[in-house]
C-alpha cells in the first residue's frame, strides 16, 4: 500500500529545477509564465525548486557548451532518483542556430540522457506543461512495467 | 491510562492534522494570490514521493540529526496531551531544533551553513519569548503543567492579550512564515537555496517534513491554552491565528536577521514586561 501512495506522490508531485545553459532568457521567462496566476503550474503539484536534491525534474534551457557541460553533468548527478530531464527550446535540442559555432557541444542529449524534447524558440508556456505532462507520462509507463 | 491514550492517539493523528493544515495553508495562499493552488492533500503527496527518493546523503551523521528532530517533535506533541510541564516541552523542542540545525552544519555546503547560522539566529529570536509566555502562564495559572492550565476556569487570553501577540510572533518565526523565514525560504532561490535544508534529500526531506507538521501541531496547541475553557473559543481562536500568519506570510517580504532580531525582541520583550507589570499590578 505504501508503494501505491509513493507512486501516486511521484505522478502528483513533480519539482523542477531549473537550469539554464546560456539561453538568450527567451525560454526562461516562459518557464516562469508558468508559474504564474495565468497558468498556475502549482495546482499540478509542480514547484520551481532551487535546490537539486529536492528535485524530480530539471528542466534545462540554452545552448549547452564545453565549459557548461561539467555544471549541467554536475546537477544531474546531484539530484536524487527517479528523475527526469526536459530540454526546451531549439538551444536547448540541438544547439540552435549555435550548433555550428566552435564551443558548442549541441543538445543537451550530447551530456546526459534526455526524456522528453520541447520544441519551440522560444515554447509556449502550454508546451512546457505538456512536456511535464508527458515525463509524468513515461514516469507511470516505467512505473507499471516495474510493478 | 486515559491520558497516556489520549496522547498516543494524539501523536498518531498530529502528522494527518498537521499534513491537512499545510495543504489548506497552501490553497489560502493561492487563493489570496488569485490562484488555484494545489489540492489539499498536496504536502502528503509531497511527502510519499520523497520517501519514495533514493537517498542521498552527505555522511551518515545526517539521518542521526533528522530522527533526532523527528524523535523531540513527537515527544512534545505527547508530553503536550499528556498534560506535562510547559518547560520540559520547551527542552525537548530546542533538542530537536537543535539537531536539525547539527545536520546542515555537518555538510560543507556553504548554502547550508549561511542556512544554519541563520536557523541559530532564528532560535535565539523566538526561545526567550516563549519562555516569557510560558512564565506568564504560570504566573496566572500557579502552575507550567498543561494539564493544570485546562482545569483553570477562565480563558488565559483575558489576563494575557499582549503575551498572545508575543507568542503570535514565535508562531510566525517557527511555522518559517515571512517576514521571518530567513533561514529556509520555500522562494529564496538564487540567495540561500532553501538554506537549512539544502543538503537534506529525499527520505530525510520528508521526515524533516513530518517533524514541521508535529512542530505545526504543538504550537497551534500552545494557541489552544489561551482559550482552553471552550471548544467553539478555541477552535475560532486558531483558524483567527493561523489564517492572520497567511496573511502577514503573504503581505510581507522576507527582512534580514538583523531586522528580525531587533524588532521581535523590541516588541516581545517591551509587550511582555508591560503585560507581566499589568499582572503584577492587577
Amino acid at each position: 500500500m505504501l508503494k501505491d501512495w509513493i507512486n501516486k506522490g511521484r505522478l502528483k508531485s513533480p519539482w523542477i529545477v531549473h537550469f539554464d545553459c546560456g539561453s538568450c532568457n527567451g525560454c526562461d521567462i516562459e518557464v516562469l509564465a508558468c508559474l504564474t496566476p495565468i497558468y498556475d503550474v502549482e495546482r499540478f503539484g509542480i514547484i520551481n525548486i532551487g535546490d537539486p536534491k529536492h528535485a524530480d525534474v530539471l528542466l534545462v534551457t540554452g545552448t549547452v557548451n564545453h565549459r557548461n557541460k561539467h555544471v549541467l553533468k554536475n546537477i544531474y548527478d546531484q539530484m536524487p532518483s527517479p528523475k527526469a530531464v526536459i530540454a526546451m527550446g531549439a538551444c536547448g535540442l540541438s544547439g540552435g542556430v549555435f550548433r555550428e559555432a566552435y564551443n558548442v557541444v549541441g543538445g543537451v542529449d550530447k551530456v546526459i540522457p534526455v526524456d522528453v524534447y520541447v520544441r519551440g524558440c522560444p515554447p509556449k508556456p502550454e508546451a512546457i506543461i505538456d512536456g511535464v505532462v508527458h515525463a509524468l507520462g513515461k514516469v507511470k509507463a516505467a512505473l507499471e512495467a516495474a510493478g | 491510562m486515559g491520558k497516556l491514550l489520549l496522547a498516543t492517539i494524539a501523536v498518531i493523528l498530529a502528522p494527518v492534522i498537521g499534513g491537512l493544515v499545510a495543504g489548506l495553508d497552501r490553497k489560502c495562499t493561492a487563493w489570496l494570490q488569485s490562484r488555484v493552488g494545489p489540492p489539499i492533500l498536496q504536502p502528503f503527496y509531497d511527502v510519499f514521493k520523497l520517501l519514495g527518493k533514493s537517498p542521498m546523503m552527505m555522511n551518515p551523521w545526517q539521518i542521526l540529526t533528522v530522527w533526532v528532530y523527528l524523535v523531540s517533535s513527537m515527544l512534545t506533541v505527547f508530553l503536550f496531551f499528556l498534560g506535562s510541564d510547559l518547560l520540559l516541552m520547551f527542552f525537548v523542542l530546542t533538542i530537536g531544533a537543535v539537531f536539525f540545525v547539527m545536520g546542515a552544519l555537518s555538510t560543507q555546503s556553504p548554502y547550508a551553513q549561511v542556512g544554519a547560522q541563520r536557523e541559530l539566529v532564528t532560535m535565539l529570536t523566538y526561545e526567550p519569548l516563549i519562555i516569557l509566555v510560558f512564565v506568564s502562564i504560570a504566573m496566572v495559572t500557579g502552575s507550567f503543567k498543561v494539564s493544570e492550565v485546562f482545569t483553570y476556569g477562565k480563558p488565559l487570553l483575558y489576563q494575557l492579550p499582549l503575551m498572545f501577540v508575543v507568542l503570535g510572533y514565535a508562531l510566525t518565526i517557527k511555522l518559517r512564515k515571512s517576514p521571518f523565514d530567513i533561514s529556509a525560504c520555500h522562494h529564496a532561490h538564487q540567495e540561500i537555496v532553501r538554506g537549512v535544508l539544502t543538503e537534506y534529500s529525499g527520505p530525510q526531506l520528508a521526515l524533516i517534513e513530518i517533524a514541521h507538521w508535529y512542530d505545526v501541531v504543538f504550537v497551534l496547541g500552545l494557541c489552544a491554552l489561551f482559550w482552553a475553557t471552550s471548544f467553539w473559543g478555541c477552535a475560532i481562536l486558531l483558524v483567527v491565528t493561523y489564517f492572520a500568519e497567511l496573511v502577514i506570510d503573504n503581505v510581507t517580504a522576507r527582512m534580514t536577521y538583523k531586522w528580525m532580531l531587533k524588532t521581535v525582541w523590541g516588541w516581545g520583550l517591551a509587550l511582555s514586561v508591560l503585560n507581566l507589570l499589568w499582572l503584577y499590578a492587577g
